[in-house]
């Protein structure tokens, strides 16, 4: 787990800074580009935007500098570069849609400047993310709450026939994002203390060693709990980012290549099950085999307004402000990665694609460097959630898997999805300023020990 | 722990990879064909963005594109639309360029045809807004006007062509509907407005001038009369038998005069009167005596079985191959399973006035681009030559005769000589038949020729004949063009 490192780190600031110079410069050119297209001038609220754009990604890369100094220098360039663009797209569609009085990109702002300050709290207060290890069950007990919260009675709301949204007069939220955040926290904490247990005992069948019967516990309880998402809150995806996740940080602690069997025969059995039962699964997967059928059309024709969007932007793009698509449903949130293909064409999805996987990449490179198994766990988690996120949102939209209802890390309109985002981003830039930072010059006889809590493993 | 992380950051690559697959996949390979789905609204949209050239009439537009605030940024207007409806045809955001002029000239109208590539290469490059041909029809207001009025509520056709050019002077449909009732934009009206249309028993989107066929009745006897003088058996003053009732040959039935009487004395009649007292008789003789195939043939040169278009596709008309004696002397006489359109009559009646001569129709006289430079200018084209001079000239005298002092006499304008020829067509048991005229005038110097139908007798019913009903139309077209 330790690195020896042999060359002597640089905190790479300026390059941050130079990145975020170039991330919100081509997200004011975006800006001007869709004024200019759809008004024929420059949009009057551009400087206050360019202002408050850069006032707040500066305040986090001047939080970097005065509290994190050796953090990833590429994650908050692309974080900044995919919520500006997010923006003008959601800003774009309220010209398209008539949406007076900034509409929702002034409330995406909003949830913007909330986002960051969580971020900004985050890395002021979380000084070493071990710390978070002590909360590993009160994690557990919110996260599952917040998860469970959409189905109390009164407080839950249905949208779009999935009930993973919770009301408070006008404000909506969908817990689950915040959830996710919670869980990952619990899980890294809760592999991190179990994981010999979990890693070593067991029998070899076929070259492949499982587990014991009750080592198997955790995964059903995860599965379990993810089936109850997908049948009472009928929300496809985030059960799917729920197991999926555990799975994943599942293997990570304990290494062992047959709790990715089990799981993925259990996900396997779980969505035959759900298909089985369940008509509104039923519709999604005929919508997804079959989208141009009579019958598919009769059920739903968001997909197939999504897929002509792409389609009529081609290769290059109509240009930003030149297509239409507002013409599909959702266009700012489950659909924006079609808005945008549609606009900037197949170039451009490739570009935010690959925005993406260099941030979960960082985020994965992050996992690697860090010296503690807990923030290892932690920060392959967070980084693999939001790839698993744009995987069921973006495979959804291109026919990869059914379409399921979630919305793309800090590009999609929706405040608890990019509240949610700015806090990854926060804990990934913490664990990644600790596995940056140059090792301290330790004494002989700390050699090799990690800060985290001694635990009891009981073997039997 | 970082083995599994590194297999993880692989995993990332790959569910990445089926991403940048899946968008290549449909923004690349099935890009076109997805695009070409009907339910494509975007694709509609695209051409609605481009204004769309209009369609005039002695330089007025009778179809055109007028801006909206709405999200189809033009909509298309018609104006007079019943009355031209059946030449413009609709331009619907839901059902596509529909019948007619918007559909036979869609690529000039919409500015997608070759003829102006070079000009969308230039608006593309100055960044100008694309904007279609506009198409000019040779349509006579008046005439078209006279010819609507004439036949008012009933249902029929009249179509007036210039016979030295084969231009369309006028071309009726009734009943008709009115196009702006489908070029709308609010779906659901276009829509139930489409279905109304459609559900109408009187079919009131079909252009009956060439796309219904008919019997033509006695109005065909033209060209049987032509086929007897072309044949060189026969003049003008020919005596052919005219009894009051013929024995059609190999069967039981016989072949009676509307007037049940003899044409002429001793069962005789010379080819002019016959023509203009319209005798059944004679004329089934003379086509027993000239035999199906001369009859084919005569008609062919008149236009008959041709697949034309004026641009819009005409319906060719018909006379059945292989007819028995019997079923000859019925088509001689219009009958039997002989069918046209209304245009193909009018040609026959321009190929007489014309020295024989059949003008191939059309109805665009100019294509202008953009900037009204000239792209397509009409040329008058023969289609055939249906007689020589002299038998046109005998049938033009014929002709004379009949609305001088016969069947036609309704037709009469003061001071012109107008030739024509009735038609009452049977077509149905107990049905009223079809009423017919086809004429032109001046007869010495023709500059008009028109053929009317009014199906099932129009407001006269049982009492309806050619001469009764059809005429007084003709002669409203006539004289509003010779006007």
């Amino acid at each position: 787990m330790a690195t020896i490192t042999t060359v002597v780190p640089r905190t790479r600031r300026g390059v941050e800074l130079v990145l975020l110079v170039f991330a919100v410069g081509i997200v004011l050119v975006a800006y001007a580009n869709v004024g200019l297209a759809v008004d024929g001038e420059l949009p009057p609220s551009m400087v206050s935007y360019g202002v408050g754009l850069i006032v707040l990604v500066g305040a986090v890369h001047l939080m970097l500098r005065w509290k994190a100094s050796y953090a990833d220098p590429v994650m908050l360039p692309i974080a900044t570069l995919l919520n500006g663009l997010g923006l003008v797209m959601i800003h774009r569609l309220d010209l398209a849609e008539d949406r007076s009085g900034g509409g929702m990109a002034a409330r995406q702002l909003i949830w913007m400047t909330i986002g960051v300050a969580i971020c900004l709290a985050i890395l002021y207060v979380i000084r070493d993310h071990r710390m978070l290890q002590r909360y590993t069950f009160t994690a557990m007990l919110v996260g599952l709450g917040l998860l469970l919260l959409p189905l109390v009675p009164g407080l839950g709301k249905n949208i779009n026939g999935s009930r993973i949204w919770i009301g408070v007069g006008s404000l909506s939220f969908q817990p689950g994002e915040l959830a996710k955040i919670l869980l990952a926290i619990f899980f890294a904490g809760y592999l991190v203390q179990t994981r010999d247990s979990l890693a070593l005992v067991g029998r070899k069948v076929l070259g492949i060693s499982f587990p014991r019967a009750r080592d198997l516990g955790p995964i059903i309880v995860a599965w379990l709990a993810s089936l109850a998402v997908l049948i009472f809150e009928r929300d496809l995806g985030s059960s799917l980012l729920f197991f999926g996740l555990f799975v994943a940080m599942l293997y990570v602690a304990t290494e062992r290549k047959s709790w990715i069997f089990i799981g993925f025969v259990l996900f396997v059995a779980g969505s035959y099950l759900a298909y089985l039962m369940f008509g509104h699964v039923q519709r999604r997967v005929l919508l997804w085999l079959h989208p141009f059928s009579q019958k598919a059309l009769e059920v739903s024709d968001q997909l197939v307004r999504g897929l002509f969007g792409m389609a009529d932007g081609g290769l290059l793009g109509t240009g930003l402000g030149r297509g239409h698509p507002d013409l599909t449903y959702y266009a700012e949130s489950d659909f924006i990665v079609p808005s945008f293909g549609e606009e900037i064409g197949l170039v451009g999805v490739f570009a935010l694609l690959l925005l993406y996987l260099i941030f979960v990449e960082r985020g994965l490179r992050t996992a690697l460097g860090v010296r503690d198994g807990y923030g290892k766990l932690l920060a392959s988690g967070l980084a693999f959630t939001v790839a698993l996120q744009c995987f069921v949102v973006v495979g959804g939209v291109t026919r990869v898997i059914p379409l399921t209802g979630l919305t793309m890390p800090f590009l999609s309109a929706g405040g608890s999805s990019l509240v949610a985002n700015w806090a990854i981003l926060g804990l990934l830039l913490r664990i990644s300023d600790q596995a940056r930072r140059p090792a301290p010059a330790i004494e002989p006889t700390n050699l090799g020990l990690d800060d985290a809590p001694t635990e009891v493993v009981k073997l039997r | 722990m970082n083995a599994p992380i590194r297999r993880l950051s692989v995993l990332v690559l790959v569910l990445f990879g089926s991403l940048l697959l899946s968008s290549t996949y449909i923004q690349f390979v099935q890009a076109s064909s997805l695009r070409e789905k009907p339910n494509n609204r975007r694709t509609l949209l695209e051409n609605y963005s481009r204004q769309r050239g209009p369609i005039l009439i002695t330089g007025k537009p009778v179809a055109r594109s007028v801006a909206t605030d709405d999200e189809l940024k033009y909509v298309r207007q018609y104006s007079n639309g019943e009355l031209y409806s059946h030449l413009t045809g609709y331009y619907s955001f839901v059902y596509g360029a529909g019948a007619g002029i918007e559909r036979s000239e869609n690529d000039l109208l919409s500015g997608q045809a070759d003829q102006l590539f070079y000009r969308r290469v230039v608006d593309v490059l100055t960044g100008r807004e694309q904007q279609g041909a506009s198409v000019e029809l040779t349509v006579d207001p008046a005439a078209q006007k006279a010819a609507a009025d004439g036949l008012g509520e009933q249902r029929g056709a009249v179509v007036a062509l210039d016979p030295r050019t084969g231009a369309i002077l006028a071309m009726a449909s009734n009943p008709t509907y009115d196009p702006n009732e489908l070029a709308g934009h609010d779906l659901t009206t276009v829509q139930a407005n489409y279905k109304r249309l459609l559900a109408d028993d009187d079919d009131p989107l079909i252009n009956r001038s060439i796309q219904a066929l008919y019997p033509p009745g006695s109005t065909f006897k033209v060209v049987t009369a032509a086929a007897a003088l072309s044949s060189g058996r026969y003049t003008e003053n020919s005596v052919v038998p005219g009894p009051a009732v013929l024995d059609l040959p190999q069967t039981t039935a016989n072949l009676r005069n509307d007037f049940a009487g003899s044409c002429g004395p001793n069962d005789k009649v010379d080819l002019t009167r016959a023509l203009q007292i319209s005798c059944n008789t004679a004329f089934a003789s003379l086509g027993l005596a000239l035999g199906d195939d001369a009859i084919r043939a005569q008609a062919e040169k008149f236009g008959f079985g041709d697949r034309i278009g004026v641009p819009m596709p005409v319906a060719p008309s018909i006379v059945p191959a292989d007819m028995n004696k019997p079923q000859t002397a019925q088509a001689a006489i219009g009958q039997y399973d002989v069918r046209v359109t209304p245009l193909q009559m009018a040609m026959v009646a321009a190929g007489v006035a014309n020295d024989g001569v059949v003008m191939a129709p059309y109805s665009v006289k100019t294509v202008r681009g953009p900037d009204l430079d000239v792209l397509d200018q009409a040329k008058p084209q023969e289609l055939s030559r249906a007689v020589d001079s002299s038998v046109a000239d005998q049938l033009t005298r014929m002709m004379e005769k009949v609305v001088e002092s016969g069947t036609g006499t309704r037709a009469q304008i003061p001071g012109i000589k107008v030739a024509g020829k009735t038609g009452t067509a049977q077509h149905a048991k107990g049905e009223p038949p079809h009423a017919w005229f086809i004429c032109f005038a001046p007869a010495d110097d023709p500059k008009v020729a028109v053929a009317v139908v009014v199906e099932d007798g129009g407001k006269a019913g049982n009492e309806a004949f050619g001469g009764r009903i059809a005429a007084p139309i003709a002669k409203s077209v006539m004289e509003a063009v010779l006007r």
